[in-house]
């Protein structure tokens, strides 16, 4: 397997296994305890190296899986003191996690290489060449065994869980009073964020991880309001960032996994303003349409109200329309003409007076307002 | 004694120090607001999200000033902050989730700058990743200089708009009606903030930034119950740490400064927490165990 | 205590809405509100979870933003007249960890006319302690707003309203789970108000109570379904319509909720309450 091939499936496993337990900390607003998570097993993973006297996997795992459990214990007992906010308490627990762990490598390992850098945004490039032998025997690169694990944890923590998951996050009371209990779905969710965020951490980093976590989720549930394909869109999203990302690193000659978690940065921003139901082109839209409606409901109403009066020739002027329906001549004008364009009004002389289309919505509207009024 | 001397003689040291103490007392004082907002983790997306902004001034400048890269640094902060912004107030997606999206993908952005920049073979990009950790060991006079200046005016913005800050952190809304412009009140504070995390950069670097806004602000809390006095107790502590943090490192070649720091921060947040009177969590227990005795001795 | 009077033409009402609709994210949470709340009342607006009571209150002070429609305060915009208006947000609405005190908190009432930069003296001091001493907390002035219980928060809000020097007081709730001592005191407090020509606009949800504490109303869900004097707007029939078939059932769930409420002070419980009222009321 080339290793290129070997960087872009290790990205697109990773974008994987992150966009699972992803979705969830997006819809319970715990994102940020992915970032806490993701630096605090810092100094786990140098007690591993410490204890393993040496780079060891299994001790890597188990030392940052403890320090992960550590930190999400120490985050909840600071906001159970009731004295630090929640996001405070965060703020609190993770650096000094992480302060720790290079206090550590500075201080044990400054001989040794355990690249500092690496730590923020890891060493996917190496993918290929880290390779996992047994008995001499070359079973391919490690990254893809480690990745395509976790994938499948997760996919099955996801699938066997799903109704519980759902139901802890949407309503947590009526989980608990059907007897799934919200704190055992919550510590099972972090545990599963903390592995991953350690499997992944080798190859994209500390900080990086998180934006394989938080964007390409966000964006999915910017685009749908259903889980199930939230959750496949967040999936397809992460392994779409991995493979343009990887092109992008190429062109550019730059970090691979930072180009990768660029590229979910730039999906989400696509999702923020392009999305046809959430995002914010068709919403500033849907608010003009529902405005445009409103103001020429309320014109044709009040031309309506006015059309058998003496007034009626004043009323109508233009002018007058806007001190009496409190809009600004600029506006007046504006839905005037489109008034005229949808042939809902005609004007002779400066001075409007309805069409037939013009009385038929008037009068609907005056009887749907007096109804629903 | 020796020490001492060093201290105040010592170029290097006397650099580190004062830069440290400088920072700790302007973190200190704007955290109280950010604390207090309940945006304690905005520093630590404004750090995070300052690295394209270094990244790109360099890029345009080719100079490595850091005053070019701190206004890079800070327009990008400005930029996060904004978009934040837009994404909290017009979309479904949570506060966390917006910090979250928004620190992790301008700091891969920064990260592919800065790999871009360094692969392209400039002998001169190395002061660049100091960032990343921070570099108060570094430090030199013109540094503490530019850091003093650029606290000097966040503090003074902070007395000139205390009244203002405190009616925004309690009741936004209710300053809203009497005719205040929140939006442009919570912008200028974020700026302020943002002039917080660019003097830290330098020392402490990306990742511990975060602590240095949120610590001071949460000891100090705990010891009085004043907005004014957490603020000046929250500035205090942030100095203290900073000096700690500076001793402990220069007595042992081996300790990093900007870890120290934030170390010596958290044994203060720590002892706050456990002893401060009224709140501290050690009277809270011993209260209960009394409390528990006096119940079983009435049985 | 009045610099730059804004302007009291006898002719306007204190508060007159034309066509107001507000939505947010798309849905509307107030539609073509017309209502004119005339000088000197004790007005309370009255209407199921999710009518849109709070947004109502916002979108006189401004605090939300308007889809169409115009409020006019005395005849002119919220804007120019805000110095007329005083507010009392939801007790929930703040972090009464905040390190202050009650003084301050009233205080504050006065930054409004102090404008910006310019600090409270000694004049805005002993107006804030008057007004502390007209909702009976004077001698809590210096303890830390987290250490009052719920009743003493409450009277500390409308202190800070008081400290606005209004002639119009706008209240989200300001029952909302107080005291009984609270309840009387801020009751009495109304009718001073009343009593000196101010006008007093409440967003209340106790039906058995609203007829013993106001002199008008105003029903809402999301439209107005009517609004005037007490005797003829408060009746079976109009309260059928603003509350749907629900109405029963809706008094019953109200009760339940503040009863659950006062157990459980969170956000996070009232935010579920309020949401598990509205479903229930939808469906039956």
């Amino acid at each position: 397997m080339s290793a290129s091939v070997v960087m872009i499936l290790t990205g697109v496993l990773v974008a994987t296994a992150c966009a699972l337990p992803g979705v969830f900390l997006v819809l319970r607003r715990m994102a940020m305890m992915a970032d806490a998570i993701s630096h605090a097993i810092l100094p786990g993973i140098v007690a591993g190296y410490f204890l393993a006297q040496g780079p060891s996997l299994p001790a890597g795992f188990a030392g940052a899986s403890l320090a992960a459990i550590v930190t999400v214990a120490l985050v909840e007992a600071l906001q159970h003191t009731r004295r630090v906010g929640g996001e405070s308490a965060i703020g609190i627990v993770f650096p000094a996690m992480f302060a720790l762990g290079v206090l550590l490598v500075s201080k044990y390992f400054a001989n040794v290489h355990l690249d500092t850098d690496a730590v923020l945004y890891g060493n996917i490039e190496f993918a290929a060449f880290d390779v996992w032998l047994v008995n001499d025997l070359n079973l391919g690169p490690r990254s893809l065994w480690v990745m395509g694990a976790l994938c499948v944890i997760n996919l099955l923590f996801v699938g066997l869980c799903f109704k519980e998951l759902k139901l802890a996050t949407f309503d947590p009371g009526l989980a608990a009073a059907l007897g799934f209990s919200p704190v055992l779905i919550h510590y099972a969710l972090m545990a599963v964020v903390s592995v991953t965020t350690v499997g992944a951490f080798t190859a994209v980093g500390a900080i990086l991880v998180v934006a394989f976590m938080i964007a390409p989720a966000a964006a999915a549930y910017l685009l749908t309001d259903d889980l199930g394909r939230m959750i496949a869109l967040a999936i397809g999203i992460g392994a779409a960032s991995a493979l343009s990302g990887w092109f992008v690193a190429l062109a550019l000659d730059a970090s691979v996994a930072g180009a990768m978690a660029t590229m979910s940065g730039l999906f989400f921003l696509l999702a923020l303003f392009f999305s046809p139901s959430h995002g914010l082109v068709a919403r500033a839209r849907r608010l003009r349409r529902q405005r445009l409606r409103l103001a020429l409901e309320n014109l044709v109403v009040h031309l309506l109200n006015h059309e058998h009066q003496v007034s009626e020739a004043h009323e109508a002027e233009i002018a007058h329309l806007s001190s009496e329906l409190r809009w600004s001549p600029r506006f007046a004008r504006w839905i005037v003409a489109i008034a005229k364009r949808d042939q809902l009004v005609q004007q002779a002389n400066g001075y409007l007076s309805l069409t037939a289309a013009g009385r038929d919505l008037a009068r609907q509207a005056a009887a749907s307002r007096d109804r629903e009024g | 004694m020796e020490l001492l001397r060093d201290w105040l003689f010592d170029y290097t040291l006397r650099n580190v120090a004062l830069g440290s103490a400088l920072l700790g007392v302007v973190s200190g004082a704007l955290g109280c607001f950010a604390v207090l907002r309940r945006q304690g983790l905005l520093g630590d997306v404004l750090a995070h999200a300052a690295l394209p902004g270094i990244c790109i001034a360099y890029l345009l400048t080719n100079a490595k000033t850091p005053i070019v890269l701190l206004l890079g640094a800070a327009a990008a902060g400005w930029v996060a902050a904004l978009l934040m912004m837009q994404i909290v107030r017009h979309t479904r997606i949570g506060e966390d989730g917006a910090l979250g999206i928004v620190l992790s993908t301008f700091f891969a952005f920064g990260i592919v700058l800065l790999t871009f920049i360094t692969k392209r073979g400039d002998a001169d990009h190395s002061g660049l990743d100091a960032f990343l950790f921070g570099q108060a060991a570094a430090l030199v006079e013109e540094d503490v200089v530019t850091m003093a200046v650029l606290g000097g005016f966040a503090l003074l913005a902070v007395a000139l708009f205390y009244k203002e800050f405190k009616l925004l952190a309690f009741d936004a809304p209710f300053a809203a009606s009497l005719g205040f412009d929140t939006n442009a009140l919570g912008v200028l504070l974020t700026s302020l903030i943002v002039i917080a995390v660019v003097i830290g950069l330098q020392t402490v670097g990306v990742v511990l930034m975060a602590a240095l806004l949120v610590g001071p602000a949460v000891a100090a809390r705990q010891w009085t119950s004043r907005l004014s006095a957490m603020i000046v107790l929250s500035a205090l502590f942030g100095a203290l740490a900073g000096l700690i943090g500076t001793l402990i490192s220069v007595s042992d070649e081996s300790l990093p400064t900007g870890p120290m720091i934030i170390l010596s921060l958290t044994g203060i947040v720590l002892l706050s927490l456990c002893l401060a009177p009224e709140r501290g969590l050690v009277w809270d227990a011993m209260r209960r165990a009394l409390q528990r005795r006096m119940i079983k001795a009435e049985d | 205590m009045h610099p730059v009077p804004p302007i009291l033409p006898a002719s306007a009402a204190p508060i007159e809405i034309n066509d107001l609709t507000v939505a947010y994210r798309d849905a509307p949470v107030l539609q073509d509100i017309d209502l004119t709340i005339p000088e000197g009342k004790l007005a309370a607006i009255i209407g199921p979870n999710g009518a849109g009571k709070s947004t109502l209150i916002k979108a006189i002070l401004g605090l939300v933003p308007i889809v169409a429609g115009s409020v006019r305060i005395y005849g002119r915009p919220y804007a120019e007249q805000r110095r007329l208006v005083g507010y009392v947000p939801q007790r929930s609405s703040v972090d009464w960890d905040f390190p202050t005190t009650a003084l301050d908190v009233v205080m504050m009432g006065t930054y409004g006319r102090l404008g910006w930069i310019r600090r409270p003296g000694k004049t805005e001091r002993d107006f804030a302690m008057h007004c502390l001493d007209r909702v009976g907390m004077a001698r809590y002035a210096d303890r830390q707003i987290g250490q009052l219980s719920g009743g003493q928060q409450q009277r500390v809000f409308l202190a800070r309203a008081l400290a606005q020097d209004a002639r119009i007081y706008l209240m989200d709730e300001p029952f909302n789970g107080v005291d009984a001592v609270t309840e009387r005191a801020i009751v009495t407090l109304l009718q001073a108000l009343q009593q000196q020509g101010k006008t007093v606009v409440c967003v209340h949800h106790d039906l058995d109570s609203a007829p013993e504490y106001f002199d008008w109303v105003a029903l809402l869900n999301v439209r107005l379904v009517a609004s005037g004097p007490l005797d003829a707007t408060f009746t079976a029939d109009n309260l059928h319509r603003t509350y749907g078939g629900a109405l029963k059932a809706a008094i019953e769930h109200l009760r339940r909720f503040e009863h659950e409420r006062d157990r459980l002070p969170t956000d996070a419980a009232m935010e579920t309450a309020g949401l598990r009222a509205d479903r229930d009321a939808n469906n039956s």
